[in-house]
């Protein structure tokens, strides 16, 4: 037990360690919420934009979804990190992290929001308009707000997955979480730092997935 | 475009690390008719062990699926791949994926599992006892099968989800797609074998995307 602990819980690594990983920690937040900010307006303005029904506008919008739904994140990530450099467009790793995944939950988002705008019955559309509101105003003041209800508990749980992902940008030297721990197990070769790592994924995110759990029951689909 | 054409659809490059991809791809699919059955197995297990009495035994589950989804699944093999050999369990990176994966995936099929468990109304398990059906046969023949078929959609959702990120193997060296189109990169100085192994995640998961899409909208709609 008292080697388990030295190896797994070694204080003196520990120590050593735990800035960078608070540091990480830090970095993990900061691409977390670009992450969810970008993903989630983008993914509402294709919506809106889908419901204007220009069938060449839409096709480019369902080809992008079905894109960003069918990569796997890290392909995404490697494309933008390795492969554009030899065309000559360059990003930093956070940048292609933020990127994909951003990308990605726009795609998920942008479905999930379109599935809530169709389910909003027609009769909400042609009441509001027909009270003398515009087609703009009909939509964020009527249909937005009762879709958008509808959306929360898949938009929770799709938001959470992808914020998760932010511990890809490991694999493109992002210095967030994964990175500091696993740069700091390969200098004392000693697992301590995987350990606090671990343990700053779970205060990060057991919340999170708490709240996800308290959103599903609170907003769950009357089936 | 000549530049573009030669960086990224080079098929001199393609035709020379083809072999490679092929293999990679092989890798991909044994790894994938791996961990998709032992996390559906795995997932389950935990819904049909949280439907017994035991509260000890149901918070455990809670803490244990809660523990495994905040945790990123690249942290989790990490730690596996790295930490664990220094308690001299020094597993293949095949068998360490699997295990991440089935720690992982067990969770997140379990509340998809649970979820649909709890959907089957309880008259349907008092109807299947009163014919006489003891409590495991009740829940091998009428739950069960209802339970599977009320979240086929999340069920899908999820194996999608999954088969993408097989993709993380990659970080601990197993040879699988992506791993072996990023070999093929650094030797070929190409992005050739990454955009092939790009296009073929796109064309395999494509009609598994289109598929997700249309459950979806049902989905919401039905509400």
């Amino acid at each position: 037990m008292a080697k388990f602990a030295d190896t797994f819980l070694n204080w003196e690594v520990m120590a050593q360690y735990a800035p960078k990983i608070v540091e990480g920690f830090f970095v993990t937040i900061q691409l977390a919420i670009a992450v969810v900010v970008t993903g989630i307006v983008v993914g509402l303005v294709l919506a809106v934009a889908r419901t204007f029904r220009v069938r060449l506008v839409n096709f480019f919008i369902v080809l992008m979804v079905d894109l960003f739904r069918a990569l796997p994140p890290l392909v995404l990530i490697m494309i933008l990190y390795f492969a554009l450099p030899t065309v000559g467009i360059k990003f930093s790793g956070f940048v292609a992290t933020w990127l994909a995944l951003s990308a990605i939950l726009a795609a998920f988002s942008e479905e999930i929001f379109w599935a809530g705008i169709l389910a909003v019955p027609r009769g909400q559309w042609e009441a509001a308009r027909s009270t003398g509101l515009g087609f703009m105003q009909a939509m964020s003041h009527v249909v937005l707000p009762q879709a958008v209800r509808l959306t929360i508990p898949p938009l929770t749980n799709r938001t959470i997955a992808i914020t998760k992902g932010t511990a890809l940008g490991a694999t493109v030297a992002v210095g967030e979480i994964l990175y500091q721990a696993q740069t700091g197990y390969s200098f004392s070769y000693n697992p301590s730092p995987l350990t606090l790592g671990a343990i700053a994924y779970l205060i990060l995110f057991i919340p999170v997935v708490w709240f996800g759990r308290w959103v599903e029951t609170r907003f769950a689909w009357k089936r | 475009m000549e530049t573009l054409i030669s960086a990224f659809f080079n098929g001199a490059i393609l035709r020379e690390t083809a072999p490679y991809l092929w293999s990679g791809f092989l890798m991909t699919v044994l790894l994938t008719i791996v961990v998709v059955p032992l996390g559906l197995a795995g997932g389950l297990a935990i819904a049909l062990l949280s439907t017994l009495k035991s509260k000890v035994l149901r918070i455990t589950l809670i803490l244990y699926t809660d523990l495994f989804r905040a945790f990123p699944p690249l942290v989790l093999l990490m730690f596996i791949a790295f930490g664990l050999p220094f308690t001299g369990i020094d597993l293949p990176a095949f068998a360490s994926v699997a295990l991440a994966f089935l720690l992982n995936t067990s969770s997140y099929y379990g509340e998809i599992f649970r979820a649909g468990i709890e959907s089957v109304p309880r008259g349907q398990l008092e109807a299947a006892r009163s014919t006489g059906l003891g409590a495991a046969q009740t829940m091998a023949y009428v739950v069960v099968p209802q339970a599977t078929r009320n979240v086929i959609p999340d069920l899908i959702s999820n194996t999608l989800e999954v088969v993408k990120l097989t993709s993380i193997a990659s970080v601990v060296a197993l040879p699988e797609l992506l791993y072996a189109a990023r070999q093929a990169q650094s030797i070929t100085y190409n992005a050739t074998p990454i955009i092939a192994a790009g296009i073929i995640y796109l064309v395999c998961l494509w009609p598994l995307v289109r598929l997700l899409s249309r459950f979806e909208h049902r989905q919401i709609a039905v509400h």
